[in-house]
């Protein structure tokens, strides 16, 4: 492996983070300020229950313009519960209940006038296991703007795939095979091929699960690379197991622990003088 | 003795040699540790009642196969002039058995037929006689093999296992056995019949009239045998249940799977598996008392002639008894598409449809269009549907308002009632038979294999 | 243009496709319930007036003149006496006023002519009714059972109905003095077929598909889970095993008529057994039946854990004994829930069972495995082509019949399945 040296990125280490059970008697309200001067979406004392299961208790954060914000926690501790509330798509999953305010542009999320469609098309997400569609890589880019009518013609149409595939910095790799199966590709190819679909519809806010947890390290890289690109047009909330990943993408993190949102702050004061000491105990657990 | 109570005592006789030969094996070994056996006493036991009673059964099941043939050939050599009797052999051979089984035959029977029927007891009685000398020295022999070669040092346990295995064995190569006895019954029948019909007649013709012969004496042209009004037909009503079923099912199943909630689904699933749970003959009936009439008189109010034994009315009620195993099919397949491509689509702003629509129906085609196959192969080989509903004219038309008829109907048309294996007519249903089992198995074989490929992509 | 607002603006076409799909797949799974209703509406409505039969009350005198003239009591004199006589005399008795032949004719004909044979049998039982009068209920004849039953329009023109305006008299004569009535049809069960409607019974199908299913489940049990043993545990991987498996599957998908073409060819002209008898159709449902056993018996022991089989072996079991003491008890369940709903389709199966001549008329029921038999679907079959309103009737009731065996075992199956997936 020696591609890995030239890398000026240290490798992430993909151990568990250490057992932090037995301190739930720890106070576990949020500390520090989770509000931004321009939000671009609010969650404000969200609950959310599967069935009788509580996952995610009063949680408050801003998600930012033109800024990444990073959600890090032991796993099972509710990220991908709280970013799939911020589209709605726990509304697919039967028997899962959430309470409280999420706002976009000061619209409730849950309000009865609000489309999940439209809603989605605006907040778009890119899942922790690449899945494109059993499509070629063309038709996989074009779906979305296909459904939302976003294009008059195939000219247009092509070329919203050639900028979201450019955009994603994967066209070069696929320019002259846009017809092969989106499923052909390597994982990391797979995975700008879904964030390329996803931007397609020039989503306001993307959201990202663990894009990279499937993924080496060189795609891991043009990922994260790709993540600064985009920040200067859309708004972006990762949910991520590698404190230096969020480290490198993110202006602010967000620490959870089961289901509690216990600390929040710049990413720079997060890691280098976390107060609460669940959080320091998770990071310091990872940095040794 | 009758041959059922030699069997009982054959099955006692070997529990005894079970007995026997497991205590006789903890005698030998009292002495020495039971522990130390290379196999427990009971696999002894199971080994000496093996050997001393298998060769007897055997001899017992080999003896009743053959039994009655031989000793119809030894009445009929007994017979002063067969010939004069009946038209045939197998009809002569069919009087006496007649006689042979039922007390009012025999009392309808000839003088003749009457006397190799009860040459036939006699004979039979001896035999059985012989038969039991035959098992119970068969038995006495391998008893005395079983005293002098079952000893301590027999790896028991091996051999009763190897002994069940090549039954298990046995028992799964039923299958293959069925399957050959299908395609070698029909082939050989079925070539008996191409020897008078030729292949490009029955495949390519149009007229279909078994029943009317030409001349009486004429063998090889009791009428005509041209199969494909046959085939149309079948191939008519198989598409109007398709029409009726694929539709139906499929939205079903994906209304089931995505929209109805889950009460409403653990309520309706098993309603609709119900309809798959009715008989066939029922269907049938539905279609000949309710369905049929109905259409006809629809028919009338609005001026249309809907025959009454319509292809319709048949189609119809053949699609609504394929729904269900259309559905579970479609839902198997459906559900088989992994949730990431649900929540990749649903993810981008599109709606349940058009998730349904355009990307786990287009990832499920393949499935669904291998369980459509085997649905199909369902419709043509269907029989109670079409014998009950369908006509028995063979119309060559694509009108769903008329009377057609299908393969499987007319295969039971030829073989119900007098069956003579000397004329094509009763030789005709065979090579329809052929022809059913071929096209059928085609139609499996595709649907199995692009299911299976469909899976394995998704595994 | 901003992407938002043309997303809005095609949303409303969007949200109307959603609903109109929503709707489809309503419609189908409301037409497959609408379907279901309807099959079994028109057959519980056809059918379930055939359990009850109309019954005629008459003054019988067991005339000794008539059954007994010689009174020794006789069995054979008692056995082939004139009864049909002793009904004639009585109905004419209470019909004293209808003379001429043609309608005394009519008279009689009110009467099952299967009467006669009831009344034999009352006297064979008990000799000393001779002599005596007894008021005995006899069934009608299927013409006035329909009458009773509301099937003959008694306003049509009198050319256009199958009964006259004088027997509607009569009929409304007897019912107003509580001679005419409907009770329950014991007939019904307790007979075999007749060409009578109001004769005809389901007890010799009955009879007929027990024997069969006997036969049916005594091979395609042992054969399907010895099969599914040795294809689960000790089946090495090789073309020949490949073949078996092939052959199941495709086996369990060969059009049932087929099986019977086989059993004709094999078992009848071949092996030259006995035509139209349970034995051979139990054999045959039984190769139809074998591959769902097989398949079901193998999905039954794949679901054990193999936890369970490993404990054995290393306790120092065989492979064989791991099998038959651990793995198959768990798994038995599982099997019994396959092999009954494959019994319940061949219980239900008609077409193999007519090529092998199961649709001979039989009215008596079959006293064993090789005597002439016909099975439940096919006596449905059967009765079905029969014009008479009479047999429709009794055909739909036969159907509920089969139906509720087969609702019987298919929720055995289920009460099976859920027992056993609760323990796991
Ligand atoms: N569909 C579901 N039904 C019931 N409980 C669920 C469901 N999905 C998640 N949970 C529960 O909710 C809690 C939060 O789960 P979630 O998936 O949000 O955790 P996570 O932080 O994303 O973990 P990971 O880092 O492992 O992905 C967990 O305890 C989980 O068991
Ligand atoms: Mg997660």
């Amino acid at each position: 492996m020696n591609t890995t040296e030239t890398l000026a990125i240290p490798i992430p280490e993909q151990l568990d983070p250490p057992a932090v059970t037995g301190k739930v008697d720890l106070d576990l309200t949020t500390v520090g300020d989770f509000t931004v001067p321009d939000p671009r979406m609010k969650i404000r004392d969200v609950n959310v229950f599967y069935g009788q299961k509580q996952a995610i208790y009063d949680v408050n954060l801003d998600i930012g313009s033109n800024a990444v914000v990073a959600m890090i926690g032991p796993s099972g501790c509710g990220k991908t519960t709280l970013l799939r509330c911020l589209n709605r798509m726990n509304d697919t999953i039967d028997g899962c209940r959430v309470e409280g305010q999420v706002e976009m542009d000061g619209k409730n999320v849950y309000g009865r006038k609000m489309d999940p469609v439209l809603l989605r098309a605006r907040v778009g997400m890119v899942f922790q296991k690449p899945n494109p569609f059993p499509k070629s890589i063309f038709d996989n880019v074009a779906y979305g703007p296909r459904i939302h009518g976003l294009v008059r013609d195939r000219t247009d149409l092509e070329e919203v795939v050639h900028t979201s595939l450019e955009r994603a910095g994967l066209l070069d790799e696929v320019k002259d095979r846009l017809d092969q199966p989106g499923t052909g590709l390597s994982g990391g190819q797979q995975q700008r091929l879904c964030i390329a679909r996803a931007i397609a519809v020039s989503p306001e806010v993307i959201l990202m699960d663990e894009p990279c947890s499937a993924l080496d390290p060189i795609a891991t890289a043009r990922i994260e690379e790709l993540i600064g690109e985009l920040r200067k047009n859309f708004s972006i909330a990762i949910v991520t197991h590698s404190m230096q990943q969020a480290a490198r993408v993110s202006q602010r993190t967000a620490y959870f622990h089961l289901g509690y949102l216990v600390e929040v702050g710049s990413t720079k004061d997060i890691f280098t003088t976390p107060k609460h000491q669940l959080t320091e105990e998770y990071i310091t657990g990872r940095f040794g | 003795m009758s041959p059922l109570v030699l069997i009982f005592l054959l099955l006692a006789l070997s529990s005894a040699a079970y007995f026997f030969s497991q205590r006789r094996m903890l005698r030998q070994t009292r002495n020495a540790n039971v522990a130390r056996l290379n196999s427990l006493p009971e696999h002894f036991g199971t080994l000496g009642a093996i050997w001393a009673g298998a060769p007897a059964l055997l001899v017992y099941f080999v003896w009743l196969i053959f039994e009655g043939d031989i000793l119809m050939a030894q009445v009929l050599a007994m017979l002063p002039d067969p010939e004069s009797m009946a038209a045939t052999r197998e009809l002569l051979i069919g009087d006496i058995r007649n006689a042979i089984n039922n007390p009012m035959s025999y009392q309808m029977a000839s003088e003749e037929v009457r006397m190799a029927a009860d040459r036939y007891h006699e004979l039979s009685q001896t035999a059985t006689l012989a038969l039991t000398a035959t098992c119970l020295s068969v038995f006495a022999i391998c008893s005395a093999l079983v005293l002098k070669f079952l000893t301590p040092r027999v790896r028991a346990r091996v051999r009763v296992e190897k002994i069940i295995r090549g039954f298990l064995l046995l028992c799964s190569t039923l299958a293959i056995f069925t399957t050959v006895g299908i395609v070698l019954s029909v082939l050989f029948e079925a070539s008996r019949f191409f020897q008078a019909v030729s292949v490009t007649e029955f495949l390519f013709g149009l007229e279909w009239s078994p029943q009317m012969a030409i001349r009486e004496d004429q063998v090889g042209s009791s009428g005509a045998f041209g199969a494909v009004p046959l085939f149309a037909g079948t191939l008519l009503i198989s598409f109007i249940a398709m029409l009726v079923a694929a539709p139906i099912g499929l939205m079903s199943a994906i209304y089931l799977s995505e929209y109805a909630p889950a009460k409403v689904r653990t309520a309706v699933k098993p309603m609709l598996e119900i309809l798959a749970g009715v008989p066939t003959v029922v269907y049938g009936f539905f279609a000949a008392i309710t369905v049929g009439p109905a259409l006809r008189g629809f028919g009338q109010s609005v001026g249309l002639d809907v025959a009454s034994e319509s292809a319709l009315a048949a189609g119809f009620v053949m699609g609504v008894m394929i729904i269900p195993f259309v559905s579970s099919i479609s839902d198997d397949v459906i559900t088989a598409v992994p949730q990431a491509m649900r929540d990749g689509s649903l993810g981008m702003g599109a709606t349940n449809s058009e998730t349904m629509r355009r990307v786990i129906l287009p990832a499920a085609l393949p499935g669904i269009i291998g369980g459509l196959l085997l649905a199909i192969s369902r419709a043509i080989g269907e029989t109670m549907i079409v014998v009950m509903a369908a006509g028995l004219s063979a119309n060559l038309t694509a009108n769903p308002l008329e009377a057609v008829t299908t393969v499987t109907v007319q295969i039971v048309t030829l073989l119900v009632g007098d069956q003579e294996f000397d004329s094509p007519k009763t030789l005709a249903a065979f090579a329809l038979g052929l022809a059913l089992f071929f096209i059928t198995l085609v139609l499996n074989f595709i649907a199995l294999y692009v299911v299976r490929k469909y899976r394995e992509q998704y595994e | 243009m901003n992407p938002t607002k043309q997303i809005v603006s095609g949303l409303a076409r969007r949200q109307r496709a959603e609903k109109r799909f929503r709707l489809y797949g309503l419609i189908a799974v409301v037409l497959g319930m609408a379907f279901l209703l309807l099959l079994f509406g028109s057959i519980v409505t056809n059918g379930y007036k055939a359990f009850t039969q109309t019954y005629i009350e008459l003054p019988i005198y067991f005339d000794p003149a008539v059954i007994d003239p010689s009174g020794e009591r006789n069995h054979q004199t008692l056995f082939s006496a004139d009864y049909w006589k002793l009904v004639k005399t009585a109905v004419y008795q209470k019909f004293p006023q209808v003379n001429g032949r043609k309608e005394r004719r009519e008279l009689t004909r009110m009467i099952s002519e299967g009467s006669a044979y009831e009344l034999r049998d009352q006297v064979l039982e008990n000799p000393r009714l001779i002599g005596t009068t007894q008021h005995v209920w006899l069934a009608a004849d299927d013409d006035i059972d329909m009458l009773m039953k509301g099937y003959i329009d008694r306003n049509l023109p009198e050319d256009e109905r199958r009964l006259n305006d004088r027997i509607i008299g009569y009929v409304d004569s007897m019912r107003e003095a509580d001679a005419i009535e409907r009770r329950f049809n014991t007939t019904f069960f307790a007979a075999g077929d007749s060409r009578e409607p109001e004769q005809a019974g389901i007890l010799g199908a009955l009879m007929g598909s027990f024997l069969t299913l006997i036969v049916t489940l005594l091979l395609s049990f042992p054969i399907g889970v010895a099969a599914a043993v040795y294809l689960e545990e000790f089946a090495p991987r090789n073309h020949f095993i490949d073949l078996i498996e092939i052959n199941i599957n495709n086996l369990a998908a060969v059009p049932s008529i087929i099986f019977g073409l086989l059993g004709l060819a094999i078992f009848i002209n071949w092996f030259g057994m006995p035509r139209s008898t349970p034995v051979v159709g139990g054999l045959v449902l039984g190769l139809m039946t074998l591959p769902t056993i097989i398949i079901a018996s193998r999905v039954s022991i794949q679901s054990v854990p193999p936890s369970i089989k490993e404990a054995a072996l290393g306790v120092g079991a065989s492979r064989m004994q791991a099998m038959f003491h651990h793995v198959l008890p768990i798994a038995t369940p599982g099997m019994l829930t396959g092999t009954i709903i494959g019994m319940a389709r061949a219980l239900g199966e008609t077409a193999p069972l007519l090529m092998i001549g199961m649709v001979a008329f039989i009215v008596d029921p079959p006293g064993g495995f090789t005597e002439p038999a016909t099975a439940l679907p096919v006596q449905i079959f059967l009765w079905s082509d029969s014009p008479e309103r009479g047999f429709t009737e009794r055909t739909s009731a036969a159907i509920l019949v089969l139906l509720a065996f087969l609702i019987a075992m298919n929720a055995a199956a289920v009460y099976l399945r859920e027992k056993v997936t609760k323990r796991f």
